[in-house]
């Protein structure tokens, strides 16, 4: 029962409202209210409804990480994207039998440097255990994965996303790390409908994964893409994945179920098949709202797993997966339990300390975290907190503004304006990096003196800006010359024309002088537009006010 | 020769073969390369005609191979077994509950035979107990059931091996593949295994089946901290069974008869190793089992050679000493018979005991320095006193 009795008869004003206003607008707002408040029993809104509270959503994610290795999990096979199918299998990965899984231990550091920069508890003695189910592109017919004990447990991962109509105002949340646990990758198998068969390509089987499993305590999409964004930039920092949802790098499947708060959890499904934030996003407000028509209109909610659908939007039912699996946990025998130590202290004698697995080592390697760049930026240039995001998301950025601040004397919040939007928006309309900018942090900071300095005012220098853009090799002071767009700042000249300006509008001076003081803009973008942008708007106001008055 | 014991698969046919088969401590020999069965007990078996040798392979194999991460360090090993040895020094355990149903006449006696000889020789001889001995066989068929079914799951026909012609789809594919390339005794492990695995039965089957592992462990650690250097056992309940008489009871039966005093060294993980000790009424080999201490292994085989120079079981030997390597055939037919009734009893899993194997790895071996005479027919045992008659039995067919 989304809306209450009063609500509702709000609603109904709102809409006599909008008739008179547009006939279109009428039939799309009485859809969307119907779509939102369920079905047409809403129509007798009874008066107890008022108590109930909304159905809320429930969102738990759970991120497969592929850990940036030179090799697999398991055997000594290298890790790469895109070779050849089947190029990069050992005898191990093809399952053959006689050979035995050999722990990576950069993989185990790995795992470990994530869960320190989640906060989690590392386990000092973790195990390995066997999921079986057949399937092609597994060719064990088990995977090897941490089920009973994993490596981390009870982590954290605080989040930001942008509230408010001008998507300024900054929200923290958190959400639990139930825990991390390493596992193989499985292969990859290519139906071909046509031919009526399956190729499998085992170049990923046996690659590690970080499974991270997150309480479900997020909301909504919005929530889950900033935990996932922030998770991708936590990742890509430690360089132990590089995140890249489309190539598969992180794959996410979120856990869906709809409840009214204060009552027990409903029916989950799970989501997957989602290629990037802004999908997972779309996805699960798609499946919240499909949950709660469904339960609205009185039927129940399966506990299935749903495919999306980038084109539709939508998420549909996926058939491969029939009723509840039972996978026969086992644990795995060839391999020993995982011990992590502390410190070089607690490492037993008679091990050599270089061949295991230091706790204390792998903190000293932890890198700045994006939360703590984007404190420091704050507290340093006093930018604002949006704009330490804006910094941080993009690779490189941060380098390029402050190499920029290093260089100019100006404040740093007025280099934000030319990294954020005249940089970034120029590399976005040609979906270029940071790196691949034709415009060096040199020569931004040169450009951006100029207008300090008054040599140019700082309209012609956005000119100038995508003059260098597209000719990356002039230097600043050349473009500048040849186009002939010095500032004026000869008083005299700026007198001149002034009173030319004036006296060719003689109206508008008498508008003025009868109190109309907007008129003066009008004025101010005559000089502008006979000196080409070439004067500082400040001087010329005054200069006209004078005259005017 | 190389087999795998698993639950006395290399010590039941040396046994029945009147060869020395060793299982050395689970970890020191690698497992790379070895087709898993049950992957924590499976070890390498070693299998030649005297202990010297069985020692000399051990000591060339065993130590750490890092594509097998449950192997473990090698302890240090002298480069032979000792010439000297005092027995009075050791102290070996009977265990009393290995006095079992079934055990034949033949075997019983030669367990008490030599249990007399190291007591006459000095060493110290007592009884001693292990009391979840009667768990062990069912607690080791679960365990085996459960691995089996997940080292089984590999084979599906999609990378190698057979693959059925059925392709409506890759579950039916698979279905039709694993239905005709296994066999009705493993089919029937794979299961068994699947059903103590599922989540409902996880605690029941498996766990327990652990716990009592745990327990059949502790039993031989209370005994050795006793102070008890090696356990002396039969190996096999009997001589070898005729095929006809062995086909009465199906695999199952037979497998728990079998295995029931190797087995439960493999859930211990512990070494041990059957010396052949005497001929059986019907002139087929009958041998001893010694198990020792986790990790030592070449205290074991010490004392297993001294037994077996006591024993003077026969040995196979070959005519000449180097060119010619002619093996005399009409006096190898007692040999060939004995070795042929084994193939035809041999359990499933056991990687075959080829009787042609066997001699050419006991060719290999031969750099034993003792007379390399003609084949001798085993006649000669001193203190082999049975009265009854030792031709070998004609089979009417197999």
């Amino acid at each position: 029962m989304a809306a209450s009795s009063s609500g509702y008869s709000r609603m109904f004003c709102k809409l006599r409202k909008y008739v008179n206003k547009s006939q279109s607008l009428y039939h799309t707002f009485v859809i969307r209210t119907i779509w939102t408040s369920g079905s047409k029993t809403q129509l007798q809104p009874k008066a107890h409804t008022k108590s109930l509270p909304r159905m809320v959503g429930v969102v738990g994610l759970e991120i497969h990480a592929q850990i940036q290795s030179t090799s697999k999990l398991f055997s000594g096979s290298h890790v790469r994207f895109l070779a050849p199918p089947n190029s990069l299998v050992s005898h191990f990965d093809a399952s053959l039998p006689g050979t035995l899984p050999v722990l990576n231990r950069r993989c185990v550091e790995a795992a470990v440097l994530t869960g320190l920069a989640l906060s989690c508890t590392i386990n000092r003695k973790s195990l390995f255990d066997r999921k079986h189910y057949f399937y092609a592109d597994m060719p064990a017919g088990y995977q090897i994965t941490q089920q009973r004990v994993p490596i981390a447990v009870d982590g954290i991962l605080v989040y930001s996303h942008f509230e408010g109509r001008r998507r300024n105002q900054v929200i923290t949340r958190s959400v639990r790390i139930k825990q991390i646990q390493l596992e193989q990758d499985s292969g990859k198998s290519l139906h071909d409908d046509e031919r009526s068969q399956t190729l499998i390509d085992l170049n990923r089987a046996g690659v590690g994964l970080m499974e991270l499993v997150m309480e479900p305590e997020m909301c909504c999409g919005e929530e889950a893409a900033a935990a996932v964004r922030e998770l991708q930039l936590i990742l890509q920092a430690l360089g132990t994945c590089q995140a890249n949802m489309a190539e598969g790098q992180l794959r996410v499947d979120a856990n869906v179920s709809v409840h009214r708060p204060g009552e027990p959890l409903g029916v989950r499904t799970e989501v997957k098949n989602i290629n990037s934030v802004r999908h997972l996003a779309k996805a699960i407000d798609y499946e919240i709202q499909r949950q709660m028509e469904v339960l609205q209109s009185g039927g129940t909610v399966l506990n299935e797993t749903r495919a999306f659908d980038s084109k539709s939007g939508n998420t549909i039912p996926m058939r491969d997966k029939e009723g509840l699996q039972d996978y026969r946990f086992m644990p795995e025998p060839n391999l020993p339990p995982l011990f992590v130590y502390e410190s070089e202290a607690s490492v037993p004698a008679g091990v050599d300390p270089a061949q295991v697995v230091v706790i204390d080592r792998l903190s000293a390697q932890l890198p700045e975290l994006p939360s703590v760049k984007r404190t420091r930026l704050v507290e340093t240039h006093g930018i604002l907190q949006e704009h330490s995001f804006t910094l941080v998301n993009e690779d490189g950025l941060m380098d390029y503004f402050e190499s920029v601040v290093q260089m100019t004397k100006i404040e740093p919040r007025k280099v934000i304006g030319w990294v954020i939007k005249e940089l970034m928006g120029n590399l976005n309309s040609q979906s270029l990096k940071v790196s691949q900018s034709p415009i060096s942090p040199c020569a931004l900071a040169e450009l951006i003196n100029l207008v300090e300095s008054n040599h140019i005012s700082s309209s012609t220098a956005k000119q100038v800006f995508q003059e260098m853009w597209k000719a990356p090799e002039k230097k600043v002071g050349q473009i500048v010359k040849e186009q002939d767009l010095w500032m004026i700042n000869d008083k005299d000249e700026l007198q001149k024309i002034c009173q030319r300006v004036v006296d060719s509008h003689p109206e508008e001076v008498q508008i003025i002088r009868r109190g109309n003081k907007k008129v003066l803009n009008k004025l101010m973008g005559e000089v502008q537009r006979e000196t080409k942008g070439r004067t500082d708007p400040v001087q010329v106001r005054a200069i006209l006010e004078k005259m005017v008055s | 020769a190389l087999g795998s014991d698993t639950g006395g698969s290399t010590r039941n046919p040396g046994s029945l073969c009147g060869v020395v088969a060793l299982k050395p401590t689970y970890g020191l020999l690698s497992r790379h390369g070895l087709i898993p069965l049950v992957n924590s007990m499976d070890v390498p078996g070693i299998m030649t005609r005297s202990v010297h040798d069985a020692a000399t392979v051990l000591r060339i194999m065993q130590g750490r191979d890092e594509r097998d991460s449950t192997t473990i360090q090698a302890p240090s090993t002298p480069p032979s077994l000792p010439e000297h040895f005092d027995i009075r020094d050791i102290r070996v355990g009977i265990p009393k509950e290995y006095h079992a149903l079934g055990l034949s006449q033949d075997t019983l006696d030669q367990w008490s035979r030599v249990a007399t000889m190291f007591e006459q020789a000095g060493a110290q001889v007592q009884e001693v107990s292990l009391p979840h001995t009667q768990h062990s066989i069912v607690c080791y068929h679960v365990l085996c059931c459960c691995e089996v079914a997940s080292n089984m799951a590999r084979f599906d026909g999609l990378e190698y091996g057979h693959r059925s012609t059925v392709d409506s789809s890759t579950d039916a594919m698979y279905a039709t593949t694993r239905h005709e390339g296994f066999n009705n005794v493993v089919r029937r492990r794979i299961l068994s295994g699947n059903y103590f695995l599922l989540k409902s039965n996880y605690d029941r089957y498996f766990v327990k089946a652990q716990q009592m592992r745990r327990l059949i462990t502790e039993d031989f650690t209370n005994v050795f901290r006793s102070g008890i250097d090696v356990l002396l056992t039969p190996t096999t309940l009997s001589d070898a069974v005729r095929y006809s008489d062995f086909i009465q009871e199906d695999n199952r039966t037979r497998s728990a008869q079998e295995d029931i005093f190797t087995q439960p060294v493999n859930m211990a993980g512990l070494p041990a190793v059957t010396i052949p000790t005497a001929l059986s009424c019907r002139g087929l080999p009958i041998g001893l089992q010694l198990i020792g201490q986790t990790l030592q292994d070449w205290k074991l085989l010490t004392v297993a050679h001294w037994m077996e120079q006591q024993l003077s079981f026969p040995v196979i030997h070959f005519h000449g000493d180097s060119d010619e390597r002619e093996l005399d055939r009409s006096k190898v037919t007692f040999a060939f018979t004995a070795m042929t009734r084994l193939q035809t009893i041999a359990a499933p899993e056991v990687i075959l005991l080829h009787r042609r194997m066997l001699f050419n790895t006991a060719l290999a071996l031969s750099a034993r320095s003792t007379a390399m005479g003609p084949i001798t027919h085993h006649s000669s045992a001193p203190d082999h006193s049975e009265p009854c008659n030792r031709t070998p039995e004609r089979t009417k067919g197999k």
